[in-house]
C-alpha cells in the first residue's frame, strides 16, 4: 500500500460506512470496564485481554500463548459490592460489567541460585535455600491467588513437612505467574519453591524407568543401526508410504501393547 | 480404635525418632494414631501479642481440619504443637470477638468455635490406656535404667493448658514406672531449656542446658527423658558445647518418651530410630541389656 493510500483509507472508511450503514449498532453489547482506573466500553464476551486489546492497549510483553498456559498474563480484578480481590488469566477470563482489572504480568520474586547436580532429595535442600518457607503462617491468601485453582498452601505446608514429592504433585499444574507471590504474607516465592521440588522430585525422587535405561543402552550399542541405515536409504515415495502406512499405538492402548509387525522389536 | 493425629512438622524431618515409635507402640496397645488429611504448620509458637490474629490463624486451621473431618479430639506428640494448638483453640473459645474474626478471615473454611479437644499422647497414656495396664504389655522392663523426666515449658505453661500439675508433675515418672524405669527427681525438670533462643542468642543454650543437665546428672540419673523436639534440639546443641569446654562432662543420652515405650513393649529398636539421638543412647542401652 503506497503512503498515499494509506493516508485515505480512513476517510474512505467512513464514508463507505456512513453511505451504507447510517446507524451502526454493534451486533453484541458493549460493557463498561476499567483498565487500570480508566473506563472503556468494550464488546461482552471478549477475554480481558482482548478487551485491554480492543481499547488500545498493545502488549510487547505479559502475553504469551493465550491457551492459559504459559502463565504471563496473571491479572487483578475487583467487581462492585465486593471487597474481594480476585485474580485470572487475562486469556482466559471474559469481561463482566464494572470490573476493575489491572494486569501483574511479572512479580518480582529471588529464585535461588544453585547446582542442581549438587542437590539431594533431602527436605533440607529446600530449608536452606529458601529459608522464607518459614515464614508462612497458613493464611492461605497464596490459594485464593491461584488461577489454576492449586492447593498452594497445602504445596507449601508440605514442603515445611519435609514431603517434597507431594509439593510437586500438588503444584503439577503450576504456570508460574507469581499472583501467589504477589499475594503473600510471609513474602515467599512460592512458585520457585514449587520449581526446585518438582526437579528435584523428577530427579531425584521418581523412580527411573529400567526400561529406559535398557533401550538407551540397546540404542548405544547399535541394536538399531541397522534399520535406520535401511531408512536413510529409502526413497521419498516409499519413505511417505511407509509413514502412512504405519500402525499406530491407539491412545487407549494398554501397557502391554504390541504392534502387528514385530520386526523390528 | 483410631486416634485422629496431627504430626507436626518436625516430626516429619528431624524428629522421625519422636514420631515412628509412638505410631508402632499404639498399634500394640491397640490404637492407630491418624494422621488428618492437610494440615499445615501448628504455628510454631503460641504470640503473645494482643492484637496479632494472623498468629492464631495457622492453628485454628488445624483444629478447622480435624473438625471438618468429623473429629472431636486431636493427638499431638509433640510438646510445642500441643501447646500452640491448645491455646489457640482456648483463645477461640474464650474471646467472641476474636472468634468472629478469625472466622471471617477464614471465610473458605467451616466456622470454628472451639469444639475440638487438644490431647496430648501423655494424656492417652495416663487416662485411656492407665498405667496398669501399660505395665501389663510391657515386654522388655527397662531395669535399672535410671532417666530425669524432663517436662520443660509447654506442656505446663500456662497453667490452663497443663497436662499435669505445674508444680509437681508426675505423668512422665509415672510412665517411667510403668516402663519398668527407675524415675530421678530433680528440681530442674520443669526448667525452661532455652526454646527459640537458640536462633537469637545461641551463645546462652549451653547454659540453660548445664543447668538442667548437671542437676539431673548430680541426682543420679544417667539420662533424660523428653517429649519435645526443641527441647532435644536445645539440649543436644548445648552438650556439644558443653562436651568441649568442660572437661567433667561427658554428655547425657536423651530419650524421647515414645522411644522407651517401644523398646519397653518389645518393639524392634529400628522403629526408635537412636541413630537420630545425642549422645549415643544405644551404648547405655546395651550396657543395660536393653539392646542386642
Amino acid at each position: 500500500m503506497s503512503a498515499k493510500a494509506r493516508k485515505k483509507s480512513p476517510t474512505a472508511t467512513k464514508v463507505k460506512k456512513e453511505k451504507e450503514v447510517p446507524e451502526v449498532k454493534p451486533e453484541v453489547e458493549l460493557i463498561p470496564v476499567y483498565v487500570m482506573g480508566k473506563r472503556y466500553e468494550v464488546p461482552e464476551g471478549l477475554t480481558l485481554m482482548k478487551a485491554m486489546e480492543y481499547a488500545g492497549y498493545k502488549f510487547i510483553r505479559g502475553c504469551g500463548c493465550r491457551e492459559g498456559t504459559c502463565g504471563a498474563c496473571g491479572t487483578v480484578y475487583r467487581k462492585p459490592g465486593n471487597y474481594k480481590l480476585q485474580v485470572a488469566l487475562a486469556c482466559q477470563k471474559t469481561v463482566e460489567p464494572d470490573m476493575h482489572m489491572a494486569q501483574i504480568p511479572f512479580f518480582p520474586a529471588n529464585r535461588a541460585q544453585y547446582e542442581f547436580a549438587e542437590l539431594t532429595s533431602a527436605p533440607e535442600e529446600v530449608f536452606k535455600l529458601y529459608p522464607e518457607l518459614f515464614r508462612c503462617v497458613a493464611c492461605n491468601a497464596c490459594t485464593k491467588a491461584c488461577p489454576q485453582g492449586i492447593e498452594v498452601m497445602d504445596a507449601i505446608s508440605a514442603l515445611k513437612q519435609g514431603n517434597i514429592a507431594e509439593a510437586a504433585r500438588l503444584s503439577f499444574e503450576c504456570i508460574q505467574c507469581g499472583l501467589c507471590t504477589s499475594r503473600c504474607f510471609g513474602e515467599l516465592a512460592q512458585y520457585h519453591m514449587f520449581q526446585l521440588a518438582r526437579r528435584i522430585y523428577g530427579a531425584r525422587i521418581l523412580p527411573r524407568a529400567e526400561h529406559l535405561a535398557e533401550m538407551i543402552k540397546a540404542i548405544n550399542e547399535g541394536e538399531y543401526d541397522d534399520i535406520l541405515d535401511e531408512l536413510k536409504h529409502v526413497k521419498k515415495d516409499e519413505l511417505q508410504k511407509l509413514y502412512q502406512e504405519r500402525e499406530e499405538e491407539p491412545v487407549t492402548a494398554g501397557e502391554d501393547w504390541k504392534p502387528k509387525d514385530k520386526t523390528y522389536l | 480404635m483410631s486416634l485422629a493425629y496431627y504430626p507436626g512438622c518436625t516430626l516429619k524431618t528431624k524428629a522421625k525418632n519422636l514420631e515412628e515409635p509412638a505410631i508402632a507402640s499404639l498399634e500394640v496397645l491397640g490404637f492407630k494414631l491418624e494422621e488428618i488429611d492437610r494440615w499445615n504448620c501448628c504455628g510454631a509458637v503460641h504470640s503473645l501479642a494482643d492484637d496479632d490474629l494472623i498468629h492464631q490463624v495457622a492453628p485454628v486451621r488445624n483444629l478447622i481440619r480435624a473438625r471438618e473431618q468429623g473429629k472431636n479430639e486431636l493427638i499431638t506428640l509433640c510438646s510445642f504443637c500441643f501447646n500452640t494448638l491448645k491455646r489457640a483453640n482456648l483463645l477461640v473459645k474464650a474471646n467472641a470477638e476474636k472468634r468472629n474474626t478469625i472466622n471471617s478471615f477464614m471465610d473458605e473454611e467451616i466456622n470454628y468455635s472451639g469444639g475440638v479437644k487438644v490431647v496430648h499422647l501423655l494424656e492417652v497414656l495416663r487416662d485411656e490406656i492407665g498405667w496398669e495396664a501399660l505395665a501389663q504389655k510391657v515386654k522388655l522392663p527397662l531395669r535399672d535404667l535410671k532417666i530425669a523426666p524432663y517436662y520443660g515449658c509447654t506442656l505446663l505453661r500456662p497453667r490452663e493448658v497443663a497436662i499435669d500439675s505445674v508444680e509437681n508433675p508426675i505423668i512422665l515418672h509415672e510412665l517411667l514406672d510403668a516402663l519398668g524405669a527407675t524415675p530421678v527427681d530433680f528440681p530442674e525438670s520443669t526448667r525452661c531449656c532455652g526454646s527459640y533462643q537458640i536462633i537469637s542468642d545461641p551463645g546462652t543454650i549451653s547454659a540453660y542446658a548445664w543447668n538442667i543437665l548437671s542437676s539431673a546428672l548430680s541426682h543420679g540419673a544417667e539420662a533424660l527423658v523428653l517429649s519435645c523436639p526443641l527441647c532435644d534440639y536445645d539440649l543436644s546443641q548445648g552438650q556439644k558445647e558443653l562436651v568441649k569446654r568442660r572437661d567433667e562432662f561427658k554428655g547425657m543420652p536423651l530419650f524421647y518418651f515414645t522411644q522407651l515405650l517401644a523398646l519397653a513393649l518389645g518393639l524392634e529398636p529400628q522403629v526408635c530410630h537412636f541413630e537420630l539421638n545425642y549422645g549415643n543412647p544405644e551404648s547405655l542401652l546395651r550396657e543395660k541389656n536393653l539392646l542386642p
